[in-house]
């Protein structure tokens, strides 16, 4: 018996402020007019794909003491942006990330229970957790977390949130007019959470929303973030998008959901992909090229470089040789309010490896910056694109994948035309919704209140 | 272009009115609360009457744990940004409190709901005393105290504690509005950069209950300042509205009054675009006084109590209304803020009763004049307060 084919699950990520979003490129548009969201938002649906997703970032980016002014600068409030795309969209899930560290529960559960709501049930919530005094500075309760606290206050935030929405069953508002009964239990909503992190209560002012919570989203790598993934989450924003590492990945965390006595089936693993479209393979691979010296300018690469050798290299030509000073080790003090640095681990080993690669291919330094940084997910004509997606997820690379175009708000078009139909001819992605919520959209099972705990 | 003796006219929403009973009237939609479409509808409504703008309502603790009142609320910020692509020309000033949250997310999402409306975006802030609302947060605890005895000076010290918070909280939401120029994006492709960072700002607040750095992460709203407003009825909220809103809304209970609040709240004024002062009204409307009236005395029986409220409740008919507002207009105030009793009934009865009634009296525009809220308001767009400062 030939195993059924897998549905694929398809996401799009609104360009974001980072060098993948190419602003240069005369047919970008605002990022941050809501009519550029509304266009991203309509492709989405009009692809029939689960959900729209928005980053959020809390401070601008520094280098060298300084805003950093290479990238896309700017962008709107998560939840706004998202109620305001309700009112334009039907079926489209509604993803914002959300910070667990400069917010409370009682607003952020709140929040979301509104937006789900107005949406009618599409509302979802990527988790994360930040820890540093640099974008405490724009809060009023500050911040810094240790790195091992983090976890553990953002779980607990959840399993706040949680019991905020479970304080409310569904069931309590009757709105009779005839007899003048609103509400069948005047204690609906009522809550006490006594715990490190977190001491509340009373009661609860949204009643229960259509999904009764937010899908949850979670994006961290770490093993605690895996965990925390198989433990809570309902989507994993995965940053293994190819064949071997996903395959890895996807074994690694399904295999951690029997423990919490969970199916397979209910946490989907979605990387985030890039993408270059062509009408021949040939065509394609020439535009990525092209596409990627536009995320890569002189400056960018500059200060790609600059960001793992820890100090300011703005005196080197972008097209000569690397550096052949070594990075500086001390403290980080170069960039600050990004998350790709945290990942040099081991500054002098990685530069070891980059000067050999420029040596041995001949590369300048924005060559250089280029091939490590910026290579697409899938580049190819349509059908190219279309078959490699689907081989990835019948080979338990992924459920689907949380496609980031690099063109604001046209940069979703080709692939909603070209690569969304033959997906649907080879019967693998949906050609309708057929749910309402973003929940049915990915297939989770609908959340009874006694089964949150 | 507002013609000087046209008046302002606004409403409240409040659920499906401000009567406790309100949601038991036959064509009342209580069910419908905390849907999309319910409150598209009702500002759709409002906007049909060429009203300046719609209040939202809001606060984080359930309105109460009786039975027979409407219970739970959604967050006003969103239902307005959900309704904003859907309206074309009314201003949307949803209730944010103060008390309990971020002047940084605060900023951007009225920012952004500027955005999203193209302009049409304010705030109403309110300052929160209540220990049952702090609870729901457990980062501060407030005293149990009789908040309307003005005269305790535990009371008296608590309230000018909030409302100077409150106006910190305010200064701050306004310079990060203002911490990006209106020219920062450059998208300058021969440098490589996407904006001037010469007109990006910290806004570097410091003050005594919390420090913000700046710049915000969104640019200038389309307004520049979205519109700042606030609720008062003493000493200590005039000086807020006077120091940092552009509209106040008041509760006279004649035109006496209504003099007086207005020169208290203009001598403490020392910005220089006007303050606009809104006095704000409960109404119950009908075809004839004995059937307002009659409205009313159905819908406190239902409740168990009289209706009264901290606002002047006015029951009759359009006419007789409008004769008061043009009364109170005449006293010094800009405009008023009517709390529909119930919705729909009495809010129709204001889009399509009152205001033709006093477009006869030449007293309410006949059209938007305006694309912005500031310019309903006869307000101008601001230049950002770093522009030209050039510092980092």
């Amino acid at each position: 018996m030939t195993k059924q084919a897998k549905q694929i699950h398809l996401a799009a990520h609104f360009p974001g402020v980072n060098n993948t979003t190419v602003w240069s490129d005369p047919k970008s548009g605002s990022h941050i007019e809501f009519s550029s969201f509304e266009r991203f938002a309509r492709t989405a649906e009009r692809a029939k794909f689960d959900f729209l997703f928005l980053a959020e970032g809390l401070r601008l980016r520094e280098q060298n003491g300084k805003i950093y002014d290479l990238d896309v600068v700017g962008r709107p409030d998560t939840f706004t942006v998202l109620a305001a795309l309700a009112a334009v969209t039907d079926r489209l899930g509604l993803a914002g990330t959300i910070n667990s560290t400069f917010n409370e529960p009682y607003e952020v559960a709140r929040q979301f229970a509104s937006l789900d709501h107005l949406s009618g049930g599409r509302a979802a919530w990527n988790v994360v957790t930040s820890w540093d005094a640099f974008t405490g500075e724009n809060f009023r309760r500050g911040g810094y977390l240790p790195q091992e606290a983090r976890y553990e206050r953002a779980r607990t935030f959840l399993r706040t949130a949680w019991e905020l929405y479970d304080s409310w069953h569904g069931d309590e508002i009757i709105a009779d007019k005839e007899s003048g009964v609103f509400l069948i239990r005047g204690e609906a909503g009522r809550f006490e959470h006594r715990d490190a992190h977190f001491d509340i209560s009373g009661q609860f002012n949204v009643p229960r929303s259509p999904q009764g919570r937010p899908v949850i989203f979670q994006a961290g790598d770490s093993e605690e973030g895996r965990e925390f993934a198989a433990s809570s989450a309902d989507a994993i924003f995965s940053r293994h998008g190819t064949l071997a590492e996903g395959q890895v990945f996807y074994a690694d965390v399904k295999g951690r959901l029997a423990r919490y006595g969970r199916a397979p089936d209910q946490l989907l693993i979605l990387p985030a992909a890039t993408f270059v479209l062509g009408d021949t393979d040939a065509e394609a691979a020439e535009l990525a090229g092209v596409v990627r010296r536009q995320q890569v300018s002189g400056q960018t690469a500059i200060a790609f470089l600059e960001q793992l050798w820890n100090r300011d290299l703005s005196g080197y030509d972008p097209d000569g040789p690397l550096p052949d000073v070594d990075p500086d080790l001390g403290e980080h003090t170069i960039a600050r309010g990004r998350a790709s640095v945290r990942m040099h681990r081991d500054p002098m080993a990685i530069a070891a490896q980059w000067r050999a690669k420029a040596e041995a291919e001949k590369l300048s330094i924005r060559d250089l910056i280029i091939e490590i940084t910026a290579r697409q997910t899938f580049v190819g004509s349509a059908a190219t694109v279309a078959g490699a997606i689907n081989e990835l997820v019948q080979a338990d690379a992924s459920d689907g994948f949380i496609l980031v175009p690099h063109i604001t708000p046209g940069g979703l078009d080709e692939f909603a035309d070209t690569v969304v139909p033959l997906l649907q001819e080879r019967g693998v992605f949906r050609s309708e919704y057929e749910g309402s919520t973003l929940r049915e959209h990915l297939g989770l099972d609908p959340l009874t209140t006694s089964s949150a705990f | 272009m507002t013609a000087p003796t046209h008046m302002h006219l606004a409403v409240a929403l409040d659920g499906v009115g401000w009567h406790p009973a309100a949601w038991r009237e036959p064509r009342a939609r209580p069910a419908e609360l905390y849907t999309g479409r319910y409150w598209t509808d009702v500002i759709a409504e409002a906007e049909r009457g060429l009203l300046d703008f719609v209040t939202i309502e809001d606060g984080f603790s359930l309105q109460s744990s009786r039975t027979d009142r409407v219970a739970g609320r959604l967050d006003a910020v969103l239902i307005a940004a959900r309704t904003a692509p859907l309206t074309r020309h009314i201003g949307l000033i949803p209730t944010v409190v103060v008390t309990h949250t971020e002047p940084f997310h605060v900023s951007k999402a009225i920012a952004t709901l500027d955005y999203a409306s193209n302009g049409r975006a304010g705030i109403r802030v309110r300052v929160s005393a209540s220990p049952a609302e702090a609870a729901l947060f457990g980062r501060r605890d407030f005293p149990r105290l009789n908040l309307a005895d003005r005269d305790d000076p535990a009371v008296r010290h608590l309230v000018t504690t909030l409302f100077d918070e409150a106006a910190d909280f305010v200064e701050v939401v306004r310079r990060l509005w203002d911490s990006w120029d209106d020219d920062a994006e450059i998208r300058d492709a021969a440098t490589g950069r996407f904006v001037d960072r010469e007109k990006l700002h910290y806004i570097d607040f410091s003050g005594d209950h919390f420090s913000v750095k700046g710049p915000s992460i969104t640019p200038r709203p389309v307004q520049g300042q979205p519109v700042v407003s606030a609720l008062g009825h003493a000493a200590v909220p005039y000086r807020l509205i006077a120091k940092g809103a552009d509209i106040g809304y008041v509760t006279p209970r004649d035109s006496g009054q209504a003099r007086q609040i207005v020169a208290e709240i203009r001598a403490a004024r020392d910005a220089p675009d006007p303050v606009r002062v809104f006095g704000d009204l409960v109404v119950f409307l009908g075809p004839s006084e004995a059937a307002a009236a009659g409205r009313k005395a159905r819908l406190d029986e239902l409740a168990g109590a009289a209706y009264t409220s901290d606002a002047t409740v006015f029951t009759g008919t359009p006419a007789r209304l409008a004769d008061l507002l043009t009364e109170w207009q005449r006293a010094g105030l800009s405009g008023f803020r009517l709390r529909p009793g119930a919705v729909p009934d009495d809010l129709e009865a204001i889009t399509r009763e009152l205001v033709p009634e006093l477009q006869r009296r030449g007293a309410f525009r006949t059209a938007y004049e305006a694309d912005t809220l500031r310019g309903l308001l006869g307000l101008r767009r601001p230049a950002g307060r770093y522009a030209h400062v050039g510092s980092n």
